[in-house]
């Protein structure tokens, strides 16, 4: 090419005021998006009134409903307690941070993030009753779910790990369980034998979350293998996963132990709303429509034998909603701007 | 094509681009002046445009999965089928890419830069398309029309880093420019989480906290369109392409190419050893499972692969215009063997990974550039974007039925298995494309390769 110095001259001018203006523009979309992510800590008017106070996991005098207050303002994101009779009342924030939380028999699994110069880490921490640290694990993605058995003698989490999987961009899980008795970790539920269909199985495409306690050995949780799901009985002391039912992600046993909350992916659904909440009755393997039309996206939670509580998107990111287990009656919203609920006493 | 590409590198056909000095250096013959000589200024340019957009480009793909599971609550499974029919997609557009390229305009010159200039600017169209999209079948369509820029883009870029350079630098050329173009896939992710952080947002944007994501977007979009401004204004329109052909190129020429020896022995090794290939996603995961890496170091072993290639390219490139791209290229491929070797043994711990990643690395640098280098070699000048498409989608699609077969190999008999076998099918194809490779001629007496 015949490249004349003024031409060479005018393309890098030309160069130059391109990054000026490209940088101009770039640097304007951070700083509004800096100013937007800012008012998240100015408490809204008109929003639930959160105050600093005692919250503990001791066996209360009234039932409480703990959970991640996502009210904005100064205690975003930290877990929050109300009386469970009360749940829109005020809120008495413990200033711990979680992004999911769990608790059951004075034990609580938080799961944070660590904010490091460039990338996020993530850890779950067991809490005691005062929510102090007992002991944390590194994880190694994004926190989605996380469950403390009734006893309080184990503790589950599932985080989301990228690029383990061999198709590309697509997401893996990675469920842990740990007994805070002895700390013995079981750090990765795909290392446990798969019994499918009544044979052992292997694949690596194999993802677990989702798990839901039965008592200290035995336990619930999705499998993901082939494009399809499964509920699994998993036993922790024979590191076995047994398949039982097909369809099913993030089961939550009911209090009596015959059934499970869950969510279904139905046919005909959006692929971005793909979901309902059903419920299983294990003896049988009927499943039961709940009354929430719309698509979920959460593990549920039983406030007792017959209704269930779970998280939908709200205008402060989550507010939690509540319906019959039994498919009658309606979805009602119980308390906005919260999430990853959990009831003690 | 032999007697063609010996003769330009006599009277070198170095692109216009090129300050004249620099062409009187190398004749000047000091090892430095050289080795500067060896990489034209349009094969920086292009490393460059390879860098701004690698960085555009992967600051959306570290954030996007974090922002469709978290911010758009999609299912994690919903998106891996889609990504392996868009990386086959991607593969076939090549080949389009390439062929397109090499058609001539009105002036006679074919449109390496014209085409490479669409792939390039499809990709930025699609980074801005990001912020208001927010529905699946949308998200997928930009994805996929991302994947079409990014397949039209790589074959002309190809042609046009071996025709700027002289046959017999282009190892290192081609090596120059796969060490930028990582250096930006390294930078991307870095960027991506600055901005965020500079946003003030969380990466987890559960909340309902995209803010920083679409920082992530909009910022994106600016280095992508900086890339392809670079692209026009500094790339030379013109790049020495031989004498035209008899006619346009048609389609089906494509696979008549094949018929050139040297490129259909290349193409064949190529899918031979893709097809034992094991993808990077099940490498990580052998090692994590083998030797016992701790789950929170998992997501750094690509970048351990992506830092070892980065600082390799150039001296492997360089090694391959030495010793001849071809045998480096089957060596490299010895390199993975070694890295299955040391999966498969009892050895473990953080040694045994890190050996494990800089044999990786090393396997890239000493065939992704190489093997572009070598079938330039093969290929007229005329025919430089179709021939290089070629090999490139044969070994693209061939790494891909290579995951899908190791994937059901695992299933079927484990994963130490599958990687045993795996081993021993890539040994067998390193000794046969040895063997298919070695003819007619040896390295030396390649007249591209000889001094």
């Amino acid at each position: 090419m015949t490249t004349v110095p003024l031409r060479n001259r005018a393309r890098v001018l030309i160069l130059l005021v391109a990054v000026v203006l490209l940088g101009a523009v770039g640097t304007g979309a951070v700083l509004w998006a800096a100013d937007r992510s800012a008012e998240r800590d100015r408490v809204q008017a008109g929003g639930p009134v959160v105050t600093p106070g005692e919250v503990t996991l001791k066996a209360p005098a009234a039932r409480q409903l703990l959970f991640r207050n996502m009210a904005w303002g100064p205690h975003r994101d930290e877990v929050v307690t109300v009386p469970a009779d009360h749940p829109d009342g005020p809120r008495t924030s413990s200033g711990v941070q979680c992004l999911r939380f769990h608790a059951a028999a004075a034990t609580g699994i938080c799961l944070q993030a660590d904010r490091g110069p460039l990338q996020d880490t993530y850890r779950a921490v067991v809490l005691d009753e005062h929510l102090r640290e007992l002991r944390s694990f590194p994880a190694a993605g994004i926190p989605t779910r996380s469950r403390v058995s009734p006893s309080g003698h184990l503790a589950a989490w599932t985080v989301f790990v990228s690029g383990d999987s061999y198709a590309g961009t697509a997401f893996s899980t990675r469920t842990s369980i740990v007994d805070v008795r002895d700390w013995n970790l079981r750090e990765n539920l795909e290392e446990f034998d798969v019994i499918k269909d009544g044979r052992p199985y292997r694949s690596p495409d194999v993802n677990i979350w989702g798990v839901t306690f039965v008592d200290d050995n035995a336990f619930y949780a999705t499998l993901a293998t082939g494009g399809q799901t499964h509920l699994v009985r998993g036993d922790l002391a024979a590191r076995t996963l047994t398949t039982l039912h097909q369809n099913v992600e993030c089961p939550s046993l009911s209090p009596d132990g015959t059934r499970v909350a869950y969510k279904k992916r139905v046919p005909g659904a959006s692929e971005d709303a793909p979901w309902r909440l059903y419920v299983l009755d294990l003896a049988t393997l009927a499943e039961t429509a709940t009354a929430e039309q719309r698509s979920i996206d959460d593990q549920a939670v039983w406030s007792d034998d017959r209704t269930l509580l779970y998280a939908m998107p709200g205008d402060f990111g989550a507010d939690l909603w509540t319906v019959p287990a039994d498919g009658s009656g309606s979805a009602r919203r119980l308390l906005d701007a919260a999430v990853a609920p959990a009831f003690l006493g | 094509m032999y007697v063609a590409d010996s003769r330009s590198s006599k009277a070198p056909a170095a692109p216009a681009a090129t300050r004249p000095g620099r062409r009187e250096a190398a004749d000047g013959a000091t090892a430095d002046r050289a080795a500067r000589a060896a990489v034209p200024g349009t094969v920086v340019v292009l490393g460059v445009v390879s860098l701004v957009t690698d960085v555009s480009s992967e600051m959306v793909s570290a954030v996007l999965p974090l922002y469709l599971l978290t911010g758009l609550g999609l299912s994690p499974l919903g998106f891996g089928l889609l990504d392996g029919i868009q990386n086959g997609f991607s593969a076939v557009v090549r080949l389009a890419g390439g062929h397109l390229a090499d058609r001539r305009g009105r002036d006679g010159a074919p449109r390496h830069k014209a085409v490479a200039a669409v792939g390039y600017g499809l990709s930025a169209l699609c980074k801005p398309l990001l912020l208001l999209v927010h529905t699946v079948p949308l998200i997928g369509a930009v994805l996929a029309a991302d994947r079409t820029g990014k397949g039209l883009r790589t074959a002309p870029r190809d042609a046009m880093i071996s025709l700027a350079t002289e046959p017999a630098h282009r190892g290192r050329a081609f090596g120059v420019h796969r060490a930028m173009d990582t250096a930006g896939a390294l930078l991307g992710p870095l960027t991506a989480f600055l901005v965020l952080r500079m946003a003030g947002g969380p990466l987890l944007a559960d909340g309902g906290q995209q803010q920083g994501y679409r920082a992530v977007f909009a910022v994106s979009a600016c280095v992508a369109v900086l890339g392809v401004l670079v692209l026009l204004l500094f790339v030379p329109n013109r790049l020495p392409a031989g004498e035209p052909p008899e006619g346009q190129p048609r389609p089906r020429d494509g696979l008549a190419l094949l018929r050139v020896p040297g490129l259909r022995r290349l193409t064949v090794c190529a899918v031979l050893l893709g097809l034992t290939t094991v993808s990077d996603s099940f490498l990580y995961l052998l090692v994590q499972r083998r030797l016992g890496l701790a789950t929170e170091y998992f997501p750094l072993l690509p970048l351990g692969t992506a830092g070892a290639f980065l600082l390799l390219a150039v001296p492997l490139g360089a090694l391959a215009d030495r010793i001849g791209r071809r045998r480096l290229f089957l060596a490299g491929h010895g390199l993975l063997l070694l890295a299955y070797g040391l999966l498969l043994s009892p050895l473990d711990g953080l040694p045994v990974v890190v050996c494990v990643l800089v044999l990786h690395g090393a396997f890239y640098a000493s065939t992704d550039g190489v093997l572009a280098a070598a079938a330039a070699d093969t290929v007229p000048a005329a025919r430089r974007g179709a021939g290089l498409a070629l090999v490139g989608t044969g070994q693209a699609l061939a790494r891909f039925a290579c995951s899908l077969a190791f994937g059901a190999l695992w299933s079927a008999v484990g994963a130490t298995t599958a990687l045993t076998w795996s081993a021993l099918a890539l040994a067998g194809c390193v000794t046969g494309a040895a063997f298919v490779l070695r003819e007619p001629t040896s390295p030396t007496a390649d007249p591209e390769v000889s001094p």
